[in-house]
């Protein structure tokens, strides 16, 4: 089967599968975001080697950012949050739109500034102190956010509804999802195979070896993470979008769901791989949701062992297995005999 | 000739070891200079302090002119004088071809060139070069799997694809089966006389760094102990001495 029938099958499944299972679109949406997060985690984790946990900042920020300019764009934000949803604020669908269309690039944006902020100070830091920092960066992120009155602090913001009905907006939320994930996906697929994608690799590899051979290591860092973070960000302003309503520390900065989650969907899938992430994030919202019916309760307790079961047997992932057991589909030559120097 | 190297009165001390002391040299550009010196003496202690790896104590580090002893590894690999290491430092996950991609000279791309594919023209520059080295055949085994002298073959390469203005060459030799150390020396000559690249060499072996230097210094107890051409450092009683005491 050539790779081009490949991705138009899995193209024509993407379209179908709201409609032919209206019942599950939710649960698609939030598939296609653990993927998006999970691939953007794996362009500095996986390619890179700088496991950042704090990525979550960044989703936080999306929301956030799409929340002051949808509502920004209409009417003054503090008076907005001070009403609590006492006044009266409408939206047209006009505005609602506009403010979607605006607010999705900008949260990108903003959130790929803030990286390369962040990243300058954190970026100094190396393995653990790396994780660590991020880490600390989200949490702080999170207090600040939930101790700030003019965006709704601890009470967290509401976002306008969207104005026609609610089948179809399950639908438009999942189609920005996998628009934005499919985006990222051939971005990723075309970066990974420029000099800017082996230049990660080889500060992943050995970035004092990469410093010694004059590569711009810092510079290509940030825009790593950057990158990242643009995607993230994105996707967090859908999500903005699609929760409605949102509070900073459960929602917004959650660290320890979907801040931990991301890594876990890469390291399951094969981190530093392009399909890695993508299969990871399948394997692990199947895991999540059969453990969320059936294990009610002790669903934390079933997540929690499959981290450690990952962390201490599988760290290469099913890709990194396969790649184990099947160079050959990789492309890796293993010996030859005719080699002689 | 001009210098391009320019080393005056650099001290470098670990803790309380003294691993250089008051160190003044130069290298001539165009040619190939020696360093040599018993284990310990401060060779590649003197290497790191010229490629910025560490801060000095004391002195003053010129290239081409320029005052580099406060400046960072990256940004003084991007003046075009690079370094290999002692212990050999390549990217074992990848294959031959890959690390030689890696290496293209970064220093000479824009931010735009960084976010284009290899072009044919350098991979055929990476195959010419595992062919100068001798590794052609295997460039598509993953550098990890190379034995330890292929793998400083490798760096040695992935080093001429940078085009370096000067290369730092720490104990090229060491590890290289013996029979292949006369096509290495060939090849370090041609790097000097084909691609005009300057070279500095720490070598342990003194058969080796006799054969190919215009000029070499010993250190001994991190200290300048002589300097000249080839014949009279090998006539050198101090530098006799040095070595044998040494064993
Ligand atoms: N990172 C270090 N920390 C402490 N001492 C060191 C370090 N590197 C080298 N030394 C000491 O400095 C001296 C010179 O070492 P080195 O420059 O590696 O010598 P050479 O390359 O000539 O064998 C030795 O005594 C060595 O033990
Ligand atoms: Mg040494």
């Amino acid at each position: 089967m050539s790779k081009t029938l490949f991705y138009i099958i899995l193209g024509i499944i993407t379209v179908i599968a709201p409609f032919a299972f209206p019942a599950f679109q939710t649960q698609l949406a939030t598939l296609w975001l653990m993927i998006i997060v999970a691939q953007s985690w794996d362009m500095t984790g996986g390619q890179m080697g700088y496991n950042s946990l704090g990525n979550i900042f960044f989703y936080g920020t999306g929301m956030y950012v799409a929340a002051v300019v949808t509502i920004g764009l209409v009417y003054p934000v503090g008076e907005y949050t001070g009403a609590a949803g006492g006044g009266i604020y409408t939206f047209t669908p006009d505005e609602y739109f506009l403010g979607m269309a605006l607010s999705i690039p900008a949260a990108g944006i903003f959130c790929a500034l803030c990286a390369f902020i962040i990243g300058y100070v954190t970026f100094g830091l190396r393995g653990p102190y790396f994780a660590i920092g991020t880490l600390g960066v989200a949490i702080a992120g999170g207090e600040m956010v939930s101790n700030w009155d003019w965006i709704g602090g601890g009470q967290g913001i509401s976002m306008p509804s969207y104005p026609y009905n609610f089948d179809q907006f399950k639908t438009v939320i999942y189609f920005l999802y996998a628009i934005l994930g499919i985006a990222l996906f051939f971005f990723c697929r075309w970066l990974y195979q420029t000099r800017f994608g082996a230049a990660i690799n080889a500060i992943r590899d050995d970035e004092g070896k990469a410093e010694a051979m004059g590569i711009h290591t810092m510079r290509y860092k940030l825009i790593a993470w950057a990158i990242s973070a643009f995607f993230v960000g994105a996707a967090g302003a859908i999500s903005a979008f699609q929760l409605i309503h949102f509070e900073p520390l459960e929602t917004a900065y959650q660290t320890i769901n979907l801040g931990i989650f991301m890594v876990v969907c890469v390291l399951l899938g094969g981190k530093g791989t392009l399909w890695g992430p993508v299969i990871g994030a399948v394997m692990f919202h199947v895991f999540k949701e059969l453990t969320w019916n059936y294990f009610l309760g002790w669903q934390w307790v079933a997540l929690g062992a499959l981290i450690v079961v990952v962390v201490v047997f599988f760290q290469d992932g099913l890709m990194g297995y396969l790649k184990y057991k099947r160079p050959e589909w990789f492309g890796i030559a293993v010996d030859t005999k005719e080699a002689k120097v | 000739m001009s210098t391009i190297i320019d080393v005056s009165s650099v001290s470098k001390s670990y803790g309380g070891v003294k691993a250089n002391t008051d160190i003044s040299l130069t290298v001539e550009t165009g040619g190939i200079t020696g360093l040599i010196g018993p284990n310990g003496s401060g060779k590649t202690t003197l290497f790191n302090s010229i490629v910025g790896y560490h801060p000095i104590d004391e002195g003053s580090i010129k290239f081409e002119g320029q005052e580099i002893s406060k400046k960072l590894v990256p940004e003084i690999a991007r003046l075009g004088l690079l370094r290999t290491f002692q212990q050999t430092r390549i990217y074992g996950e990848m294959n031959c071809v890959e690390n030689m991609l890696i290496s293209l000279p970064h220093r000479k791309l824009s931010l735009t060139d960084a976010f284009k594919k290899n072009t044919r023209a350098d991979r055929d520059k990476a195959e010419q070069f595992l062919d100068f080295v001798g590794l052609y055949e295997k460039r598509f085994l993953q550098a990890g799997s190379l034995s330890f002298g292929q793998q400083k073959l490798l760096e040695f390469a992935m080093a001429l694809m940078n085009e370096p203005t000067v290369l730092l060459l720490d104990e090229p030799t060491a590890g290289i089966n013996p029979t292949l150390i006369n096509g290495l020396i060939d090849r370090l000559k041609r790097a000097n006389s084909e691609f005009g690249i300057t070279l500095f060499i720490i070598e342990h072996n003194m058969r080796v760094i006799m054969n190919m230097a215009d000029k070499i210094y010993c250190l001994a107890h991190g200290e300048m102990l002589a300097e000249g051409t080839p014949a009279e450092i090998q006539d050198d009683q101090r530098v006799i001495d040095a070595y044998l005491g040494a064993h």
